[in-house]
Parts: structure tokens; sequence; C-alpha cells
């Protein structure tokens, strides 16, 4: 593909007038703009990255390549704490956001009626103030002694040192409530696509309902269920904003970590390699995963 | 309990419930901009004031990481939107060598995690010795947008009819005139979709600007960092005032899009 | 701040009226009207090599702080010693320097880089106006672009560090820095600008002594405080129902999970390391990891809420902490929104840390940003900015300025500014700065131990 494009470039040129070529060649030059935009800021960076983590070296001295493969297994015994609570957390996240989300998905695309385009304009509106905003809202709402649980402590209802901030329920609440959307809306694509007839067919084919819903939509939702668990996990797992302000002890994740790796310490060669594992796990998932579907289905599905 | 319980009661309350969780910071964040507060700390409400609107501007950096999320947000939608645009239609309409590689890079692109992105980035710039700030921001902004526009315009652009262009050129327009004549007003609504989103990642965007935002800092930047010490209250208000904003323009799209669906009921009726 | 906005205004237009005859003698022999200083550090001013008194190790035994003629003499022995020691050792980087500050003139412009609420600044009718930055630039014409652009000197340097690396200009000409691991690879690295010492009157005859030639740069070749503060202990004592005075109340068990402590390597293993009862200047490996252990013990126990980054203060003043780790500033104006806060340094002793102005290499306006080096150690600016910052002055003459003001304000900014005067975190007393200590200055083979020690303590 690389080599077509530049073989096939001055061609472009020189003989526009050849339909049928131009008609061959014409894929290739609507895609190399933004072909060559992800090429260079994205595949190159991998490569860097990559790179950059198997160097040596300090600030001072600067870095050299060695090829210091032993990076890696630091790393992963360093921040293996981090790096396992980080997929823990995601998948908990996950789990949760399809529960509350299917059910919601599931009423609006069959009984939201002439209002479906309503809801679903209510589950974007959020997106439009700031995840940072609304997690400080989140702070602010479940202090110790704040609005919510100042008054439930007053009445009796809970014991003086329960709270919820600076725990992993907090930091997993955050995550849950950012990412809902992010599971509810291609739950909603998958769900609305499904025929109602379908569901009547089922009706009269199955003893009860539970049985039509888990022989007949369940399956046809999958596509669906396979983007938000995608749109979800991965920003998930990689999310440092929720820990650092809903979290306390213990429930730091692996994103802070390469951050300050990168951001803070100048530790380079270890921020790269973390970055490369936290990437690998998550895209080996996600295509062991993909492939049930095909790359090409759940692109359309995560995107619709 | 009957179905009838379920789809007339449970899942609605249920739904509702859902949605108005997904409100409540926001309120929080409404209220608070109208809070007469004294302190650096916005946490308590000490009574009503509109004084935050009249003195919108009144912090600085604030007000320059707001243009600067705007202007970013603003350009890379645009760039992204363009190139983007010309990969989902690329995928859409033809069949050429090398199609699964270009899917794949789509995918992953859109797949990785933005912490991987960033951090990518981050290792060219510093290997390069390229400064970071406005421009590199741009880049990353651009970067994580393009694959998000190129699907969702190929999502539109599947069952396209590719004879009305050919009659447009048989009938002797060239190919830009059939573009902008034929393709364009087919496909506008995918394209004005996509621009949307590309809008929205980039103007939330906090963990790949983080990595390469050198000096320049944006709105959710600014925020962040702010939070430490006392969030004033004018970050409520242009958040409120971005949220108002948000809601005028998704509802009149919503308005546009069922008179348009009204108007071919009509149509297809006559 | 609670401190009129009209106050701030009318004392600095006071300053210019009483330009050239600021109070008290001691500014006299080598502190200048700013007209003055500016055409002594002028271009025109040439001076020799000689005078250029990079290497000079500045007697700390001068005199008394904040005496007039004391300060005066340890000025004049500054440069004393200066010449004398410069005209032995005048090395090659000594000689570049001087050369690079003959070639320097004033462009007007300067570019800060500071902290957030780090400066006076005060809100009139609706804008927002930096007083003692306006009263430099009306003196000077000098145009500031002041950014709060530090969260903490180790991310920022972080960001910075690139940019010094590939050469190039960061876009300032003045950043205010923590002591500690990260100025010190500055200064290592040659990320920032030997300053000319000949232009730095008003530092010398006002600074307070304390101050002078600390142990992370010596003779002040690269850096000149800005503020200094303390960490110690902040709490509020409706929560912990008994007075906070000791370390070890960090760990006590009836404070379970109610306990703030900081995330960084800077404050938390220096703190600790005085906690235990050494000196972290003098510690070695085997402290730190007593440290170390100490606290993983108190994490593990379940007693730390959170491990904080300037974020603290908040929680405290909400209730979702009852005690932490804090900076004596910070608490000073958190008492503004609740009273009944108390600062302590523990009796096994605080960390007293220094944040310091120094020219990043490349800056565009050097001589710019030198002239506000020494142009805010004129008392009477030096207490403008302490009025509403809260920290540690490096003026000690600033007490006296302050007590002025108090003695002509009247109502709540009276008793604001009488406040300041007898507060202990603004102007220690010997005893507490007895009870202080430095932070443990490493090289990059120690510091990388260091932090290995003491990073899993808050990334987990």
């Amino acid at each position: 593909m690389e080599l077509d494009l530049r073989a096939d470039l001055p061609v472009v040129a020189r003989r526009q007038r050849n339909s049928r070529r131009r008609k061959r060649l014409a894929p290739y030059a609507l895609l190399l703009p933004g072909w060559l935009w992800l090429v260079a800021f994205f595949v190159v960076p991998t490569f860097v990255m990559l790179s950059l983590s198997l160097q040596t070296g300090s600030l001072e001295e600067g870095y050299r390549q060695t090829f210091n493969w032993s990076t890696y297994s630091d790393a992963l015994t360093t921040y293996r704490p981090q790096l396992t609570r980080s997929l823990v957390y995601a998948l908990i996240v996950t789990g949760i956001a399809l529960v509350v989300s299917y059910p919601m998905a599931y009423w609006i695309a069959f009984h939201g009626g002439h209002r479906k385009s309503s809801f679903l304009l209510l589950l974007l509106l959020p997106f439009f103030v700031s995840f940072v905003i609304r997690t400080l809202s989140w702070q602010f709402l479940l202090s110790d002694d704040g609005i919510v649980l100042g008054p439930l402590k007053r009445a009796g209802l809970l014991t003086d040192d329960f709270h919820i901030l600076a725990t992993s329920a907090a930091v997993i609440g955050g995550l849950v409530y950012n990412f809902l959307p992010f599971m509810a809306l291609p739950l909603y694509v998958a769900l609305e696509r499904i025929d109602p007839k379908l569901l009547e067919a089922a009706g009269d084919l199955y003893a009860n309902r539970a049985a039509a819903f888990w022989h007949v939509v369940l399956p046809l939702s999958l596509p669906g269920v396979f983007a938000g668990v995608l749109l979800t996990f991965v920003p998930a797992a990689a999310d440092f904003i929720n820990a650092a302000i809903l979290g306390g002890t213990n429930t730091t994740m692996i994103g802070t970590i390469i951050q300050s790796r990168f951001l803070t310490n100048n530790d380079y060669p270890k921020g790269a390699a973390l970055s490369f594992i936290l990437m690998a796990i998550l895209l080996a998932g996600v295509f062991a995963y993909a492939k049930v579907l095909g790359t090409e289905e759940a692109l359309d599905a995560s995107a619709a | 309990m009957t179905p009838r319980r379920w789809t007339r009661f449970i899942l609605p309350t249920y739904t509702g419930l859902v949605i108005a969780y997904l409100f409540v910071p926001i309120a929080v964040m409404i209220a608070f901009g109208f809070n007469a507060t004294s302190s650096k700390r916005n946490t308590s409400w000490q009574g009503f004031t509109l004084d935050w609107y009249r003195n919108l501007f009144d912090v600085p950096d604030l007000t320059e990481a707001l243009r600067n999320s705007l202007t970013i947000a603003a350009l890379s939608a645009l760039i992204a939107t363009v190139l983007g645009t010309m990969i989902g239609m690329a995928l859409a309409r033809h069949r050429f060598r090398g199609k699964p590689s270009v899917d794949l890079l789509l995918f992953a692109n859109i797949a990785a995690p933005e912490i991987a992105l960033g951090a990518a980035l981050l290792s060219l710039f510093i290997t390069l010795g390229i400064p970071r700030g406005y421009g590199t921001i741009l880049i990353a902004h651009v970067m994580f947008s393009i694959g998000y526009v190129a699907v969702t315009v190929r999502a539109r652009l599947t069952g396209f009819d590719e004879s009305v262009v050919e009659a447009a050129r048989d009938l002797g327009a060239g190919p830009w005139t059939a573009f902008r004549t034929v393709t364009l007003p087919l496909i506008y609504p995918g394209i004005l979709a996509g621009a949307l989103l590309a809008f929205a990642l980039s103007i939330d965007d906090y963990i790949i600007t983080s990595f390469n935002s050198g000096q320049t800092l944006t709105f959710p930047l600014w925020v962040f960092g702010a939070s430490r010490v006392g969030v004033p209250p004018q970050v409520n208000v242009m958040g409120t005032i971005i949220f108002a904003v948000g809601v005028l323009a998704a509802v009149a799209n919503a308005v546009m899009l069922r008179r348009a669906a009204n108007s071919r009921i009509v149509r297809t009726s006559a | 701040m609670d401190i009129d906005p009209a106050l701030l205004r009318g004392l600095t237009e006071q300053r210019y009226s009483r330009r050239g005859v600021m109070r008290g003698a001691g500014i006299g022999a080598s502190a200048l009207t700013a007209q003055a200083f500016l055409a002594a550090c002028g271009v025109k001013a040439k001076k020799t090599p000689a005078a250029s008194s990079s290497s000079a190790t500045v007697p700390s035994s001068a005199a008394t702080s904040g005496s007039a003629s004391a300060s005066a003499s340890a000025s004049a022995s500054a440069s004393a010693s200066a010449s004398a020691s410069s005209s032995a050792s005048a090395s090659a980087t000594e000689a570049a320097s001087s050369a690079f500050w003959q070639q320097q003139t004033l462009a007007k412009q300067l570019n800060i880089a500071s902290w957030p609420l780090y400066i006076d600044n005060e809100e009139v009718n609706g804008k927002v106006v930096r007083p003692s930055l306006e009263a430099f630039s009306k003196e000077t014409g000098i145009k500031v672009s002041y950014k709060e652009v530090i969260q903490d000197t180790g991310s920022f340097f972080g960001v910075q560090q690139p940019v010094f690396a590939a050469g190039k200009d960061t876009g300032y000409d003045l950043m205010v820095l923590t002591n500690g691991v990260f100025l010190s690879k500055m200064i290592s690295l040659g990320y920032v600008i030997e300053l000319d010492q000949s232009l730095l009157p008003n530092f010398y005859a006002n600074a307070d002594k304390s101050i002078l030639n600390p142990s992370y740069d010596p003779g002040n070749r690269f850096t000149v405080p800005w503020q200094s503060g303390l960490t110690g202990i902040a709490y509020d004592p409706a929560k912990t129902k008994r007075p906070i005075t000791s370390f070890n109340d960090l760990f006590d068990p009836a404070f379970k999970g109610k306990v703030g402590m900081f995330g960084d390597t800077l404050d938390l293993p220096n703190f600790a390391l005085a906690g235990i009862g050494v000196d972290p200047e003098k510690s070695t490996p085997d402290d730190w990891r007593k440290a170390a252990a100490k606290l993983k013990e108190q994490r593990s126990g379940g007693l730390v809420r959170k491990y904080y980054t300037q974020d603290y203060i908040d929680p405290l003043t909400k209730g979702d902490i009852w005690l932490s780790m804090a900076w004596s500033g910070d608490v000073f104006q958190a008492k503004l929104d609740k009273p009944e806060l108390e600062f302590v340094i523990p009796l096994e002793g605080g960390v007293l840390w220094t944040d310091n102005m120094c020219i990043p290499a490349k800056a565009k306006h050097p001589l710019d940003a030198i002239t506000f080096m020494d142009y805010v150690y004129l008392p009477e600016v030096a207490a403008t900015i302490a009025e509403y910052v809260n920290y540690i002055t490096p003026v000690a003459a600033a007490r006296d300025a302050i007590k002025a003001h108090a003695a002509k304000a009247s109502g709540e900014d009276k008793a604001a500014l009488e406040a300041l005067i007898d507060s202990p975190l603004i102007f220690p007393s010997q005893e507490d700065l007895a009870r202080t200590y430095r932070f443990r200055v490493l090289n990059p083979q120690e510091e990388k131990e260091w932090n290995s020690i003491f990073e899993p303590i808050f990334q987990s």
C-alpha cells in the first residue's frame, strides 16, 4: 500500500485524462492526506516510543539506544499492582455500565416512540460540559460532610466515619458516570436496528418474554455490546483524572504512573515501556474480541 | 408482573432516573456559577449573584485557556473533517488494494488508549526536540479525530448510489462540480456529525493534551490545575454557557431533522 | 484576602511619591530608588570582570537581620570578598557570565512564570490588578507578563526540560522554583543564567541573613529567594479534639483515614526524615529506608486518606481530613475561611523551603528579570507582597513596613495587618526556625535511589 502510493503519484499528475486510471487512483488520492497525518503522528510515534522504551540514560547524561529490554520487566514488576488495578477497575466499570445502560437503551429503542431522538439528546448533552468539571462536581457532592452524606449522617443513617471519596468505589463510580453514555449509545443503535416484528414473532415462538429476549434480542444486540465495551473499557483502563480527583491511597491507576514518569520524572524509557505494555494489552484484547465480528463491522458499530 | 407494567412504568422511570443522574453534577456546576462566594474556594452557598456573569473575563489566564480551547477545537475539527471525509469516501465508494490495512489503521487509531497516543506523540516530539505548544496540541487533536470522522462519514455513505454521480458526470459535470452538487448534499449530515464529534472530542480532551501542551493551557487543563487551589466561579459560568450553546445547537439540529423527516413523509405520501 | 484593595492602591501610590525617601537608613547605602539603580545596572555602568562576584561566598555571619547598618555592611563585605576571591579564581565561566551581562540592555519587557496566588492580587472594579507589578512597571517602564503556570516544580520542569535541551527560549525571563532536586538539576544542566551580583544591591542590603548563601546555591550564584515557607502540620482542633504537637500525631490510630500527607518526593521524604529525628541534609540511604518504612506503616495502617498535591486545603476546610502535612502560607490563607484551623511545626522539626527566582537559559530579557529580582527586595515592595501571599518574606524590614501600614489602617484592615505582624507563620521566631531543616541536596545517583525508596509510598 505504501509502495503503491509513492509509485502512482506522479502518474496521477501526468495522465489525468485517462478516466479508467483515474478511477483506479482516486481512492489513493482521497486517502493520502489523512493517511499521511496518521502515519506521521500515530504510526511513526508509536515506533519512536518503542525505541525510546529501550534506551537508557538520564536527563543529565542524555539517553542512548541500548536495547535494554529489562526496562519492561522492571516496569512490570514495579507497577504490577497499578496495572492490575486499572484492568480490574475497567472491567468492573464496563460491567456496571453495561447492566445500567442496557435496560435504558432497550426501552428507548423499542418504546421511546416519537421522543426517541429527545432521549438520545439527553444522553449526549452532559458531554457539553468538560469531564474535568463534572468530576470535580462529584468530588463536591460526595465530600464526607457534604450535601449528600452530611444530612444522612446527622439523621443517624450513616456512621460518622463513613466516606465515599478516597475509596475504590468513588473512582469506579466516577468512571462509570463518565463513560456510561459511551456504552448506552452504541447499545441503543444496535437495538434500534432490530425490527419490532421480530419481537412479535419471537413472542409467538417462545413461551415467555425472557426466553424471547435471550434467544432473539440479545444476540442481535451483540454488535452494540461490542462497541460499547470497547468504548468504555479502553478509556476507563487508561484514565487517571478520576483517580486523581476522587481517589485516595491504593487507588492509583497506571495512567497516573505513565503521566508522572513522562512529565514529572523525565524517566522516558519507563514511561514509554508502560504505555507500550498498556497499549499492547488493550489492543490485543480488542483485536481478539474484534475477530468475532470483523473489524469493519466493529468499526461501524463503534461509530454509529 | 405484567409486561405492560415493565414498559409503561418500571423501565421509563428507570430511564428517567439514569438521565437525571447524568445531570446531577451539571446542576451543581450551574448553581455555583450564581454563588456569591467571597472565598477562594467556591464550595459553600453564600447567596445569589450575577457578578460572575458580569465579570466573566476577569481571570486573564482562564480567558486565554478558553480561547485556546475554542480555536483549537474549531481548527482541528475543520482539518480532521476534511481529511476524515476524504478517507471515509475512499473507503465507502472504492475497492482498492490495501483497503484492509487502512481499516486496521483507523481501527487501531480509535481503539488505542488515549494515554498511549499522547505518550507516543510526546516521544516523537522529545526525540526530535520539537517544543510543545499550540501547534502540537492541534496536531494531536487532528490525529485522534480523523478516525472518528472517517468512520462516521463512511457509515453514512454505505448504500450511496454511485450511479447518481455517474449520471452527473455524463451530463458534463466535472469531478468537483459533481461532488459539490450531488455527493456533498447527500452526505452532509454525515460530515456535520463527524465535525461535531471532532469538535466535542477536542474541546473536552485532557489526557492527550496534557502530554503535548507545553506551556499552552486549554480550558480543561486550566480547570484541573486550578482545582488544587480553588476553582473560580467564572469556570462554572463558562461551563454553563458552553453547555447552553450545546443544548441550543442540539435542539436546533433535532428540530431541523424532524422537519426534514416530516417533509419527506409528506412528499412520499403525496 | 480581606485587605481592602483601596488600601493597597493607596500604599503603592504612596511609594511613588516617597521614592528616594525610603524609610530606614539601611537602604541608603546600596539600595537606591528604582531610577537610580536602573542607571547603576544599565549598560553604561561598565564594570570590570572582577566585580562580577559569581563564585564569591557571601559572609553569612555578617550581622543581625533587619538592622540597617548591619545590612549595609553585609553588602559591603560581600562585594569586598567578591573582588578578592574572583581575582584569584576568575574562571572561564565567570568571564563568560560577565561578558554576557555587559551585552544586555533593558528590553522593557519581562515574562514571569510563577505559582497561583503567589503575588499581591486584587480585584478593582472587576479587573484583576497586581499592585506591586503595576508599581514596578510604572517606575521602570518594564511591561510585565505574569503567568501562574507552575503547579509544582517537578511537572513544570518536565514541561520545560525539552525546550532547554533543544537550546530554545522557554518564553519566560524569570521562573519561581522551589529549592530541591529540580532546581539543582536546572543549575547542573546549565538551564539557568548565572547572576551578576553587582546588579543586586537591594538584595544584599535588605535580604535576611538566613536566606543568603543557601546550601543549594552557594553564594546565590544562580538564584535569589522569592518567599520561603514551612512544611508542618495543619489541623482542625474541633475534629482532632486535642492539640497536635508531634510528627507522631500523624500516626495516631484515632485519626484513621483522616490524615493527609503530601504525594511528592520533596516534602514528604524530608518531612518524614525530620520526623524520625534525622537532619535530612545529613541523612544516609539507611535513614531514607527507615523514614520510608515509617511512612509505609502509616499507609498500611489505613491512616492516610490521600497523598495530596497542593489540594489538601479544601478537604481540610470541609472536614474530609482532620490533620495534614501543610505549607504555612496556605494555612494562613485558609484561616480566612475557617479561622479555627491551626498550624504547628512538629516538636521533631519541620522543613524550611525557599522558592527562588532564577533566569532560564536563553531568556530574551535577562536584564529586566534581574532588575525585578532586586526590586522586590525593597522593603515596601516586600511588604506589599507579604501582605497578600502570607509566606515568609526574605526581607526582614518588611515587618516594619507592615507595622506602618497597620498603624495607618483601621477596622478590619488593621486587624488583618496586625495579625500578619504577630503571625509566626509569616515572621517565624528564632526558636521556630531552630526547629526547621532544609531539603536534602541529591546528586543524580542518590536521586534515583531516593525516588525508588519514596515513590512507592504515594504512587500505589
